[in-house]
C-alpha cells in the first residue's frame, strides 16, 4: 500500500503549474478555485450556512403552530416586524414557503451533488479532478446570484414569496392575489432558475466525469454505491431540469409581459383582472411535478448511496446484492419519470389519469423496498461498529422505512381524497427528506470528515448529538401521522381558527418545544465540526480501514488527487475477504492469490 | 453471571432503534385513545376509503414492525462487541432477492387493483341527476348558489348564499357543481372524506350520499393567500324534508330583500 507522504503528492500527480516555488494566491485556492474538493467545500459550508436560515424559518413556522398570534421573541422580530412580534398571516405563509425553498433549493439539493459530489466523485473513481474543472466552479458561482435574490426578496416590498414552494399560479402569477406574489415571487422564480443552471453544470460534468475519468480497472460496476446516486441523479437533473427553467420561464412572462400560459379566461383576484387569459392553472402543476417528483428522488438517491458505503463499511461486511441495489436506483430514476401525477390527484387532473399515476406510484414503492432490505441483509452476519457514521446510517434505513410506508397511503387515490394536503403528508416527506436524507449527509459529514479536513471528529460528542437529535426529531415528526389523520391541513396560518383542531394544540406545542430543541442540539455538531478542523486528532489515509479508492489518497488529498496512478482490482466492498488476513481489502491493493473456497453466494 | 448478562444484553444503540417500532405502535395506540384518529364519517363512501386507509395501516404495520425489529435484531447479535464469529462473507442471494421482489410487487400491485373502485365511485362516476348546489372558492370565502324551485342554475329563482353556511340533505344523492373565481381552492370536507381543488374557469362535479345530519366543518385545504386559514365554511346536513323547508326558507328572505332593494 502506499505510503508516500502527503506533501510530495504534487510531483506524484505531474501537474507543473502548481510545483514549488510560487505559491498560488489566495484568491485562486480558496475563492475561485477549479479543484473539485475546495468547491464541494465551499458548496458543504453555503449550504450549511443555508440550513441554519432554514432552521430559523422553520421555527418562526412551529411558534405560530404551538402559540398562534403570541409574539415571537427575538425571531419575531425579524420577520414580524410590523406588529411587536407578532406573525401576521402573509408572513406565516411566507415562512413556509421560504423554509421550503431554502431547504430543498439551497440545502438538499447542493448538498448532496454540489458538496459530496464534487467532492466524492473524483476520489472514489481515481480521477485528478472534474472532466470540466471551470465549468464546475461556475457551478457554484451561479449559486450566488440566487443565494442574493432569494436572500434580497426578504426585503422588498411585500416580502418574499408567499405561494409555496410549488408556486401553483394563479396566486403566484397574479400580483394582486397576495402581498408575495409581488416583486418576492419574481426575485423566487429567478432564483430558483439560477439553481438550476447551477445543478444543470454540475450534472453535465458529473456524467462525462463518471463515464469517462475513472481509473483503469474501475469498471461500473465496482462503482461504488455513492457514485451510482450521484451518476444516476445527474442524469435526473439531466433530463428533468429543462422542464423547470421552460415553465419558470413562462411564469415570469405571465407575470411581466402579460402572457397566459397559466391563467384562464378572466381570471381575476381582488378585482383586478389579468391581462390574459386562455392558458391552465393545471398547467404550471404538471410541469413543476414533471420536474419536481424526480427532484424528491434527486434529493435521496446519492444518500442512499452514501449510506450503503458506510453501511459496508462498519459491518465489515460486503454490500448485500450490489446489482440489485444498481437496478433498484435504475427503476427509481425511470419510473420517477411517470409518477409526478401523485402530486395530484385531487387538483382537478382527469380521474382516469389518477388511476394510471397510483399504479406507477405503488410500484416505485418497490425499488425502495428492495434497497430497505438489502441493507438489512448487508448487516446480517457483519461485525457491526457503532461508530457516529454508522449510526446516522441506522438511523437512515429506520426512519426511510417510515417515510416509503407512509408513501403508500398517499399512493392509494382514495386516502389520498382524504388525507392530501394535511399533515400526513408534512409528516411523509419530512421522514424521508429530514430523518432520512439529512441524516445520511450528517453520517457522511461524520465520516468523510476525515479526508476533507485530514482530521476526525469527536466520536464522543457524535454520539451525544446523534442520540439527541434522533429522538428529538421523532418526537418533532412521528405526531404529524396522526395529526394528519385528524385532518389537520397543511400552511394555515392559525388552524385553531376550526373549533375541531383546538384540542390539537398542546400536541403541537410539545412538537414545538422538541423543535426548539432539536435546532438547539445542533450547536453540539457545530462545535464538534469547526473544533475538529483545528485541533481533532490527525487522520492517517484510512482511518476507518475503509476499501474504497478515496481513501488511498492522502487526507487530506492534494490538488490532483493521488500520489499514485491508482489501479483497481475490484469492487469497494469486499470486506472480511478470505484472501486477506486484515478484515479489508482495498479496491487498489493487487490481488494476493490466495486460494479461497468458490464464493458463496 | 453478570457480565453473561451484560454480553447478552442489547447494546444501547440496538435498544434505541428497538424504541422506534415501540413508540410508533404506542403514538397510534395513544392517538386512538386522545381520539386523534380519522375524524367522524358521515358519507357512504367515506366508510371505503375509512376500510382502505385501515388495510393499509394494518399491512404497513405489520412491515414496520417485522423490518424494524429484524434491524434492532441484526443491530443487537452482529454488534462487533459481542459477535465473536467471523462475517459472512456474503455478496448477497439471488433466491432471497426474487422472493423480497415479488412479494412486495404482487401485495403493491394488490393494492392497487383493489382501490380503483372506490376511486372510480368518487371521482368518475357521477350520478345523472341535477345540480343540488354551485360552491364557488374566492378569496377568503366559499359562496353557495341553489338552483331554486326550477332546478336549474343560473335562473332568476336561484338562491345566493355567502355567509359560508351550506345546506344539504342527507340519506340522498347529492351532486355539487365546484369552481373557483379567483385563485384556486380545495372544497375539502373532512366528514364527508371528499376534497377537491377548485380551478377558476373550470367546473367540477362532486357528489356524495350522506348518511346521517350534522353540522361540520368545510375546510379550505389549499393555499389560496394570506387569508387561507380563515376560508372556514359549515356544512348541515339535514333530512330531505327539512332541506326543502330550509330551502323555502332561504328563498322567503331573498325575497324579501329583493322587495327590499327595489322600494
Ligand atoms: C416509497 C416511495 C414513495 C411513495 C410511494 C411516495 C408517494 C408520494 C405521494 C403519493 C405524494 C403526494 C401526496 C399528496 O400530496 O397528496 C408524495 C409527496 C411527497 N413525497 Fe413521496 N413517496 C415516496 C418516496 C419519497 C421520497 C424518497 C421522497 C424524497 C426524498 C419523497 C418526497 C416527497 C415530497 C417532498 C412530497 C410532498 C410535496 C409537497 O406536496 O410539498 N417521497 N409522495
Ligand atoms: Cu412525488
Ligand atoms: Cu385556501
Amino acid at each position: 500500500m502506499s505510503t508516500v507522504p502527503y506533501d510530495h503528492h504534487h510531483e506524484a500527480a505531474g501537474h507543473a503549474a502548481h510545483g514549488h516555488g510560487h505559491a498560488p494566491s489566495f484568491l485562486k485556492t480558496y475563492v475561485f478555485s477549479l479543484d473539485h474538493k475546495i468547491i464541494g467545500l465551499q458548496f458543504l459550508f453555503s449550504t450549511l450556512i443555508w440550513f441554519v436560515v432554514g432552521g430559523m424559518l422553520a421555527l418562526g413556522v412551529r411558534w405560530q403552530l404551538a402559540w398562534p398570534w403570541s409574539p415571537m421573541p427575538i425571531l419575531g422580530n425579524l420577520v414580524g416586524h410590523a406588529e411587536g412580534g407578532q406573525i401576521p398571516p402573509e408572513t406565516y405563509t411566507m415562512l413556509v414557503t421560504m423554509h421550503a425553498t431554502v431547504m430543498i433549493f439551497f440545502v438538499i439539493i447542493p448538498v448532496l451533488a454540489g458538496a459530496f459530489g464534487n467532492f466524492l466523485i473524483p476520489l472514489m473513481i481515481g480521477a485528478d479532478d472534474m472532466a470540466f474543472p471551470t465549468l464546475n466552479m461556475l457551478s457554484y458561482w451561479f449559486m450566488w446570484p440566487a443565494f442574493i435574490v432569494i436572500g434580497a426578496s426578504f426585503f422588498v416590498e411585500g416580502g418574499a414569496a408567499q405561494s409555496g414552494w410549488t408556486s401553483y399560479p394563479p396566486l403566484s402569477a397574479l400580483f394582486t392575489a397576495a402581498p408575495g406574489s409581488g416583486t418576492g415571487q419574481t426575485l423566487w422564480l429567478i432564483g430558483v432558475t439560477f439553481v438550476g443552471v447551477s445543478s444543470m453544470m454540475g450534472s453535465v460534468n458529473y456524467m462525462t466525469t463518471i463515464i469517462q475519468m475513472r481509473a483503469p480497472g474501475m469498471t461500473m460496476f465496482r462503482l461504488p454505491m455513492t457514485i451510482w446516486g450521484m451518476f444516476i441523479t445527474a442524469t435526473l437533473q439531466a433530463f428533468a431540469l429543462p422542464v423547470l427553467t421552460a415553465a419558470g420561464f413562462m411564469q415570469v412572462t405571465d407575470r411581466l409581459l402579460g402572457t397566459g400560459f397559466f391563467l384562464s379566461d378572466g381570471a381575476t383576484a381582488n378585482n383586478a383582472l389579468a391581462q390574459a387569459g386562455g392558458g391552465q392553472p393545471l398547467l404550471w402543476q404538471h410541469l413543476f411535478w414533471f420536474y419536481s417528483h424526480p427532484a424528491v428522488y434527486i434529493m435521496i438517491l446519492p444518500a442512499m448511496g452514501m449510506v450503503s458505503d458506510i453501511l459496508s463499511c462498519f459491518s465489515r461486511k460486503p454490500l448485500f446484492g450490489y446489482k440489485p441495489m444498481v437496478y433498484s436506483i435504475g427503476g427509481i430514476a425511470g419510473l420517477g419519470f411517470i409518477v409526478w401525477g401523485h402530486h395530484m390527484f385531487v387538483s382537478g387532473m382527469n380521474p382516469a389519469l389518477g388511476l394510471t399515476f397510483m399504479v406507477s406510484t405503488m410500484m416505485i414503492a418497490l425499488p425502495s423496498a428492495i434497497k430497505t432490505f438489502n441493507w438489512l441483509g448487508t448487516m446480517w452476519g457483519g461485525k457491526i461498529q457503532f461508530t457516529t457514521p454508522m449510526l446516522f446510517s441506522i438511523a437512515f434505513v429506520s426512519m426511510f422505512i417510515i417515510g416509503g410506508l407512509s408513501g403508500i397511503f398517499m399512493a392509494a387515490t382514495p386516502v389520498d381524497i382524504f388525507i392530501h394536503d394535511t399533515y400526513y403528508i408534512v409528516a411523509h416527506f419530512h421522514y424521508v427528506l429530514f430523518t432520512g436524507t439529512a441524516m445520511a449527509v450528517l453520517g457522511a459529514i461524520y465520516f468523510w470528515f476525515p479526508k476533507m479536513f485530514g482530521r476526525m471528529m469527536n466520536d464522543q460528542w457524535g454520539k451525544i448529538h446523534f442520540l439527541l437529535t434522533f429522538i428529538l426529531m421523532n418526537c418533532v415528526f412521528f405526531p404529524m401521522h396522526i395529526l394528519g389523520m385528524r385532518g389537520f391541513p397543511r400552511r394555515l396560518a392559525d388552524p385553531y381558527h376550526y373549533d375541531t383542531f383546538r384540542d390539537l394544540m398542546p400536541l403541537n406545542q410539545f412538537m414545538s418545544w422538541c423543535a426548539f430543541l432539536l435546532v438547539g442540539v445542533q450547536i453540539i455538531f457545530v462545535i464538534n465540526f469547526f473544533w475538529s478542523i483545528f485541533f481533532g486528532p490527525r487522520a492517517g489515509r484510512n482511518p476507518w480501514h475503509a476499501n474504497g479508492l478515496e481513501w488511498q489518497a492522502p487526507s487530506p488529498p492534494g490538488h490532483g488527487n493521488f500520489d499514485f496512478q491508482p489501479v483497481i482490482y475490484r469492487g469497494p466492498y469486499e470486506y472480511g475477504s478470505p484472501e486477506v488476513d486484515v478484515d479489508y481489502y482495498p479496491q487498489t491493493q493487487p490481488p494476493t492469490g490466495r486460494e479461497v473456497p468458490a464464493a458463496k453466494h | 453471571m453478570i457480565k453473561r448478562f451484560l454480553r447478552w444484553m442489547p447494546s444501547f444503540w440496538a435498544l434505541l432503534f428497538l424504541a422506534v417500532p415501540v413508540m410508533g405502535v404506542a403514538t397510534f395506540v395513544l392517538a386512538d385513545h386522545y381520539n386523534i384518529w380519522l375524524p367522524r364519517d358521515v358519507s357512504e363512501h367515506g366508510r371505503t376509503i375509512d376500510q382502505l386507509f385501515f388495510f393499509i395501516l394494518y399491512l404497513t404495520g405489520i412491515v414496520f414492525i417485522v423490518t424494524e425489529v429484524v434491524l434492532f435484531y441484526f443491530a443487537w447479535k452482529y454488534d462487533a462487541k459481542h459477535n465473536s464469529k467471523p462475517v459472512e462473507f456474503s455478496h448477497g442471494s439471488h433466491s432471497l432477492e426474487v422472493v423480497w421482489t415479488i412479494l412486495p410487487a404482487v401485495t403493491l400491485l394488490f393494492i392497487a387493483i383493489y382501490q380503483m373502485d372506490a376511486w372510480a365511485a368518487a371521482k368518475m362516476r357521477p350520478p345523472e341527476i341535477p345540480f343540488t348546489c354551485e360552491v364557488t372558492g374566492r378569496q377568503f370565502n366559499w359562496d353557495f348558489r341553489y338552483p331554486g324551485p326550477d332546478n336549474v342554475l343560473y335562473t332568476p329563482d336561484d338562491i345566493v348564499r355567502t355567509d359560508g353556511n351550506l345546506y344539504l340533505p342527507y340519506g340522498e344523492e347529492v351532486l355539487l357543481k365546484i369552481t373557483s373565481a379567483d385563485v384556486l381552492h380545495s372544497f375539502f370536507l373532512p366528514n364527508l372524506r371528499l376534497k377537491q381543488d377548485v380551478i377558476p374557469g373550470m367546473d367540477q362535479k362532486m357528489w356524495f350520499r350522506a348518511t346521517d345530519g350534522g353540522s361540520f366543518d368545510i375546510v379550505c385545504a389549499e393555499l389560496c393567500g394570506w387569508g387561507h386559514y380563515k376560508m372556514k365554511g359549515r356544512i348541515h346536513l339535514l333530512k330531505p324534508e327539512q332541506f326543502a323547508a330550509k330551502l323555502e326558507e332561504l328563498r322567503q328572505e331573498q325575497n324579501t330583500m329583493r322587495v327590499a332593494e327595489a322600494k
